[in-house]
Formats: structure tokens, sequence, C-alpha cells
């Protein structure tokens, strides 16, 4: 089926089986390999997309369900001032270790720091607990985001 | 603190963060096929017949029949075969490769193949392997390995005992759950095959890939491709996978790539070795300890992998960080038919110290002291003679590190006041981690050669096969040279090793990569700014050497295990709810002794990982088997910490600079592992006032202690 949705801020359509996963859809056929797969099953977070503004495991939506929505991942959110602030304040930090859960924890941070642009260190652990990342014990990628919200004042 | 100390950003952090650094799965090949492992639906049994579907153009089953060398995944031991010959002995082991251009037709393909299977009854827990039930799956006795020392005068100080305090300790499965599943890409290319893989150790996996093709140095060649974490999980599995791929593109000639999915990769891949380790004390009428006898048994899977050696760490970690006059240490590596254990952070260390820190706290519950301060009388110190009769070297600065974490865990006023009820309570534990290879392994095995070289345009770069897995290894090889140099990072290069390329510097494992290799370049980079003006362009190679101090003798296992060791102390206060059962971490304190961090950020990061990881290990991680296969297999089942379950870690570093080391550093990846699950057990003890001796403790296992 054909699926028109905006990607990273273009109108793009797809022409493919409405149950494929959204997630194969942006890596496989569009080739944006930012967004991983860690579990396809909805548990770590790796495949993290914003869906009008809102946090979701790409793995788990079948492309039909975008059909209109605004889909944004790390490509689309890595240029913009937001993006950097979050990418600089994840490298001050520490927050990336062997960084294969770091892409969809932008994601997450952008979501956090969205909907609430000066966090606590509670709220900042609560909008990660979807995002699994087995390296850095996640102090640091708190820490990452602290620093983007203060770094970032009025970005978000 | 020391210049080197201070932290610089990490050089691969943008590019992770934005996802413009390419993993495995991100890569693409013209023409490339996909492969699917055939796998036994069955823990033990001899193949009668295996029907093959007839197979659509463009489509392979590769099997043994396809291996041109021996068909064996050459690690310690050739035990573990590439793909099944007749019999079958864990669940899950690869029959055979499927190969196709069209992952739907490939699975059609894979669910058409048929097995007749004559089962066989299979050995699992520790119990019925050395019952050796349904006949031995290894040798004669299930046994991979079958040690003993001693120190001291052991049975002097068993007859002259007031009173013998025993404990039987048990740890249980844990499985890495690097968030990057396993995969590997191999092609042809100028008559051979390359592998591209997720892996720590490219000339292991180059020496297992030549292995079953039967070729020369030449006819093979490794490249490590950016690796999403590891945890000793990409030690020993990458040479399983690249050696049916380098099976496969040898006969197909084109590029195939396996990637794992979750469930394949927990239900599949190595896992830590389960322990059971029993401590029987010698105690005098004061409450000294005159001796100890310790038994220990690991469960090492169907096939022995590193199970020869992780036993050696466990044993030579028995006795932890205590100087015990006497003892007797033995130890037995089992067969069964589960999936083979392999290489996890801390490898043997962490079960060995869950046991003697459990075992520490019983005896001065028994002897009603403080496990703190009981604990501090026996401390090795320099000069002190090891569980191997090998000396301690270095100062040992757990006096210190035991007074910061008191004082940052505010002890003593939490452990007196939660003695007095249910429901709080606050563990210790403490670690020391052999640094490099046990024993002469580094000399007799490894021979670590590193190069660096110095280029036309004034760049210089690193050739070694150690790989960045997240610890960090990018920034800190480059930090050790660019300061011995005195240029900017940017002037160093330094790449996910290829074989073709770079010298045979050890695996990325047994916490060596900087300690060890890291010590090589600092060498190297000082001869080569001694030279530096003599050449435009010229090339400094260093071999490894046994620090001067060290001795030691293999058969006897008699010696310096290690030519040093990291030491760690870790706090944990947690509360258990009185109903569910459920525990709350409250606090979370570490000292560690890494002799001197080269990135005080990445070391930080190491700690708050390396410590979660162990909670997670202790509390949370429980992996049971059933019928042969992995009740949690999925990662909804299996459980990892996530960013709510623990709160932040408060650490700090003392320093104690190793002659050996660059800079002064020792290993660090391993150690941080050590301590957390033992501490937190010991705090769930004191809350619940009931003692605890296995991991992972979880709520039903807190409600059994206590009915
Ligand atoms: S890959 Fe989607 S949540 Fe793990
Ligand atoms: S940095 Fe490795 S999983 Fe998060």
């Amino acid at each position: 089926m054909k699926v028109r949705f905006s990607l990273n801020g273009k109108e793009i359509s797809v022409d493919v089986d409405s149950l494929r996963r959204l997630l194969d859809v942006i890596r496989e056929d569009l080739g944006l390999t930012a967004i991983k797969e860690g579990c396809g099953e909805g548990e770590c977070g790796a495949c993290s997309v914003l869906i009008d503004g809102k946090i979701v495991n790409s793995c788990l939506v079948p492309i039909a369900q975008v059909g209109g929505a605004q889909v944004l991942t790390p490509e689309g959110l890595k240029g913009t001032p937001r993006g950097k602030c979050i990418v600089d304040g994840f490298t001050e930090a520490g927050s990336v270790q062997c960084g294969f859960c770091t892409p969809g924890m932008l994601m997450a941070a952008e979501a956090i720091l969205t909907k609430n642009p000066n966090p606590t260190e509670a709220e900042i652990r609560e909008g990660l607990s979807g995002n699994l990342c087995r390296c850095t014990g996640y102090d640091m990628i708190v820490r990452g985001i602290e620093i983007a919200a203060e770094k970032g004042e009025g970005l978000w | 603190m020391k210049d080197i100390q201070k932290a610089v950003p990490r050089v691969d952090a943008r590019g992770k963060a934005e996802g413009t650094t390419a993993y495995l799965a991100d890569l693409r090949m013209e023409g490339m096929l996909h492969g699917k492992f055939f796998r036994s639906t069955r823990a033990r049994a001899r193949i009668v017949s295996i029907r093959k579907p007839e197979l659509p153009a463009g489509y392979y089953i590769i099997d043994k029949d396809d291996v041109p060398g021996e068909n064996v995944v050459a690690m310690i031991e050739n035990d573990w075969p590439a793909f099944v010959d007749r019999e079958v002995n864990y669940l899950g082991e690869i029959i055979s490769l499927v190969v196709g251009p069209d992952r739907e037709e490939i699975v059609r393909i894979h669910d058409s193949i048929e097995v007749e299977y004559e089962e066989l009854e299979p050995a699992f827990s520790l119990e019925e392997a050395s019952a050796l039930k349904g006949g031995p799956i290894h040798g004669k006795d299930n046994l991979f390995a079958d040690y003993f020392i001693s120190k001291g005068t052991p049975d002097e100080a068993f007859r002259k005992a007031a009173r013998i305090i025993e404990d039987t300790c048990d740890t249980g499965l844990q499985e890495h759950i690097y968030i990057e599943p396993q995969g590997m890409l191999g092609w042809w290319e100028d008559d051979r095959v390359v592998l591209k893989g997720s892996l720590q150790c490219p000339y292991y996996v180059k020496h297992a890939a030549q292995e079953v093709l039967g070729c020369d140095d030449e006819g093979i060649r490794v490249i490590q491709s950016t690796t999403g974490g590891a945890f000793g999980g990409k030690e020993d599995y990458p040479e399983v996978i690249g050696a049916a791929i380098a099976v496969a593109v040898n006969r197909i000639k084109k590029p195939v790539r396996i990637v794992f999915d979750r469930t394949e990769d927990i239900s599949f891949t190595c896992k830590r070795h389960p322990s059971r380790i029993r401590f029987r004390t010698a105690v005098d009428e004061k409450g000294g300890i005159l001796g100890m006898d310790i038994d220990i048994h690991l469960s090492g899977g169907a096939y022995e992998t590193y199970s020869d050696v992780v036993l050696q760490r466990t044993m030579f970690t028995a006795t932890g960080v205590y100087d015990i006059p006497s003892s007797r240490v033995r130890g037995r590596a089992w067969a069964t038919n589960m999936v083979p254990s392999g290489a996890f952070r801390g490898f043997g260390a962490p079960q060995a110290l869950f046991g003697i820190e459990t075992h520490m706290n019983h005896i001065a519950r028994e002897l009603k002291v403080d496990p703190l301060e009981y604990k501090s009388r026996y401390f090795l110190q320099k000069g002190a003679a090891t569980v191997t009769n090998g000396r301690i070297y270095e100062d040992v600065l757990l006096p210190e590190m035991t007074r910061q974490i008191r004082e940052m865990s505010n002890y003593k006023r939490k452990y007196d006041e939660y003695s007095k009820s249910f429901g709080r309570g606050i563990g210790v534990a403490f670690a020391l981690h052999g640094c490099g290879f046990t024993g002469d392994g580094e000399q007799r095995l490894i021979k670590a050669v590193v190069r660096l070289v110095k280029r036309e345009d004034e760049k210089i770069e690193i050739l070694v096969s150690n790989v960045e897995m997240g610890q960090g290894l990018l920034t800190t090889y480059r930090k050790i040279v660019s300061k011995v140099l005195g240029v900017p990072l940017e002037m160093i290069i330094y790449e996910n090793p290829d074989t073709a390329r770079v010298p045979d510097s050890g695996p990325t494992a047994a916490s060596r990569s900087i300690m060890v290799v890291g010590y090589l370049l600092q060498e190297a980079a000082k001869e080569l700014k001694q030279r530096w003006d003599d050449e435009s362009s010229f090339e400094v190679e260093k071999h490894f050497k046994m620090p001067p101090h060290t001795s030691w003798n293999q058969d006897t296992l008699q010696g310096d295990a290690y030519p040093s060791y990291g030491w760690g102390v870790v706090a944990v206060e947690v509360e258990v709810d009185p109903v569910t059962f459920e525990v709350e971490t409250k606090g979370i304190w570490a000292v560690h002794d890494v002799g001197v961090p080269i990135d005080e950020r990445v070391m930080e990061g190491q700690v708050t990982g390396g410590v979660i990881q162990a909670l997670g290990y202790g509390s949370l991680e429980k992996l049971e088997l059933k019928d042969g296969r992995f009740y949690q297999n999925t990662m909804t089942d299996y459980m990892i910490p996530t960013s709510l379950d623990f709160p932040k870690v408060e650490g700090s570093f003392v320093e104690n600079p190793y002659p050996y080391g660059p800079f002064g550093a020792k290993g660090g990846g391993e150690l941080v592992f050590d301590s957390a699950a033992p501490a937190f057990s010991a705090a769930v003890e004191q809350a619940i006032g009931k003692p605890i001796s296995r991991i992972p403790v979880i709520p039903e296992d807190i409600m059994e202690v206590l009915s």
C-alpha cells in the first residue's frame, strides 16, 4: 500500500506492505540507519523515533499507522540547534560508550526536554525508562541531558 | 590529579550520538546474501538423518560437508564443532546455515529442513554432570578442568580449629545483553575470505576461520566493525559465527551476512558460568581465621570455550582481598548439555568474590561483629603471600578506601541503626582483580606486539588488534600516545583493527588493553619521540615482556598469578518492602584503585556501567533453564536494569601508580563489576536479618529465606 508521511520535515510516500515495520522502512527502504534494532520487541528503545512529537519504538509500528504523521529520526534532529545541544551535552558528560543505544537516547532526550525544558533528575530517569543502555548505568546520560537543559536555555 | 587523568571529549561520541557511525547491521554490500542458522531442537541426541528441501536457485544450505579444513571452532580446545557432525550436545547447536537473497524464502527453507534424532539423556545441572547422567559429555569424567592449590598448613589449621563455619554459595547464569546483537559479514576478495564483525578479538576470529578453511595465514582477513557493546560476549561467540560464514563465503564466493535477532542471541550465545562454591573456615576460640577450604564448581556448558582459564581465575580470586594464612582450593569446571558458558566481564572472579564476601559476612555474623570491621582485619598488604604463594608487590590502599567508603556512605550510623529492625540494610563488599592474562599467559600464549607509525604527514598511527567496544580505547590509546609525544590528539590515528594491517597485540579482554597493550604503546611512543627527526616516516614495534618482578609455574599453578591488581570497594544501601519483598536500592558508593585512570570520565563511565550491570546480576537477571531451553529468551522476560532501577553511583578513585602500566594505569574494566552484587546481597541480608547465599536475590527468594 502507499503511505504518505513527513520524515524529518520532508513529505514522502512509500509503497510497501502495510504491516512492514516503520523501523525497516526507515533503515532498509530509505537507508537512514541512525536508529538501531536492539530487540525488535519494544523493550530497548534503540529504534526510538518521534511521531508527532511523541517517543515511539519504531519496531512496533506498522507503516500503515504513520500515514499523515510527522516522523523525526536522529538524521532530522542532529542538525537542529536542539539536536546539536543534546549531542554536545552527551559529549561533555560522557553519555556515549558503545553508542548503540545513543541515537535512541538522543530522541528520548528531545522528548524529555520538549515536555519539560528544566527536568529534575527523577523526571529525566522517568523519561529514559523505555531506553535501555547496558554500558553506562545511565548516570552520565542523565547528566548529558541536564547539561543540555542548562546550556539550551530557551531552545525548548 | 595527574594531567593524563583530565577528561577529554571521547573521539567517538559525536558520530555515535548523531547516528552517523555505522555498525554491522548498517553496512550493505552489492549482492549481499543473508544467513540463518539451522539449529538442533534437542539438548542431547544423535542425528539419524537430515532431509533437506529442494533449493531454489541462489540458495544454499552450508554444513559440515562444506568445511575444507577442520570442522571445529578453534579456541583453547578444538572440541566445539563448527557444524554438528553426528552428535548434538546442547539445544541450539548449529547443524547448518541457510543462505540466500530473500529472508522470507530463507525462513521457508529453514522451516522445511527435517531432522530425525535419536534422543539421549541430557545432563543439565552440576549434580547431573558429576553423576555422569546419560554418560560423559566430555572425556571420561565430564571435567573440562580440575585443579588444586594449597597454601600454608591447612590440615593443621583444621586440626586446631575451635569451630568450623561453612557456607555454600550459588551464582546464576547471566546474559550480556550488549544492545547490539551479534553479527558478522563475510565476502570474497583478492582470493581470500574477509570477515567483518562486531567482535573483541580479531585474531581469535582469524584463527578460528583459518582452522575451518584449512588455509594459511594469508587466506583470511578479519576486520572489526564498530562494536555496540560486548562485555566478553564478543570474545568467544564471534568465532562460532565467523567460522560458519567463512565456510559459506569460501563455497559461494559472495557476501554473506548474519545478524542475530534478540531471541537467537539470548538463546544461543555463551553465558556467564553459573557456580557453586563451598567454603569451610577453621576459626580459633577468639574468632580468628586459621584456614579455609574452598571447593569450586563451575558449570561450563557443552563445550570448553574458556572454562579452563575462567576456573583458574575463580580459584586465584577465591580468598578475595584477604590474607588467609592457610588454604586449600579445589576447582572443577563441568560439562553439561547447556549452551557453552564463556567469557563475561570479570571472567570467573565475580563468582569467587560473591562467595568469599558472603562467607566473610556470615563468619562475622556468627561471631557477632560488624562485617566491615571483621573484614578489615584480614586485608592483604604489600609483601603478603597470595593464594598461589605469589606476592602482592604493590601498596594496598584498602584501609584508605575503607575509610572513604565509610565516610561517603555514612556506614557506621546506618549499620548500627539498621541492625535493630527489619527493612533496611547496608552492605559493603571488596574486590581485587588480577590484571592481564592469568599466570604467564601474556608471555606464553599472547606475546603481544604493537606498532606505531610515523607517517609522512607527521601523523602517528596506532596499529594494535585491540578494539573499542564502548570502554573508550579509541580515546585512551590516543591520549597515551599523544601525551608521550606532546602532540594534539587529532594527530593520532587509530582505526578499527584489520588483521591485514595490525599486528597481534592480543584480545580485548582480561583487563589487559590499557595495562599491557597501553604500556607497550607508551614505550613505543617514547622510542618514536627519540627518533622523531631521524626519518620522515618510520615504524616502531614493541613486544611484550613479563614485568621482571613476576614468576609463575603453570604446572603447579604456583607463583604470581597476576603482576598487579585493581582493588575496589562498593557499599549498597537497600530497603525491603515487608509485604512484597521488593528491594529498593537507596544508595550506591564505590571507591576503586585502578592505578591512575587514563581518563577520569572514561573510568567513571566504567564504574557506573559496571556497578549497575553487577547490580543487575545480583538482583534482577534471572535466567532459568527448562528442558534445555532458556525460559527467559526475550528482553521482556530477561530483565536488565533500566534508568529507574538504581540511583546514582557515587564514586571516587585512589591513586596508586603501577610502574608497568602506562602513566601508572592498571586494568579497571572488569574490577568495576566485581563488588556490587555481594554488596547488594549483604545489604538485603541485614535488612531481612537472615543470611543469603545465592544471587540473583529476587523477591521470591527473600520470601523463601524468611519462611
Ligand atoms: S528495537 Fe525497538 S524497542 Fe528494541
Ligand atoms: S552506550 Fe552502549 S548501550 Fe548505551
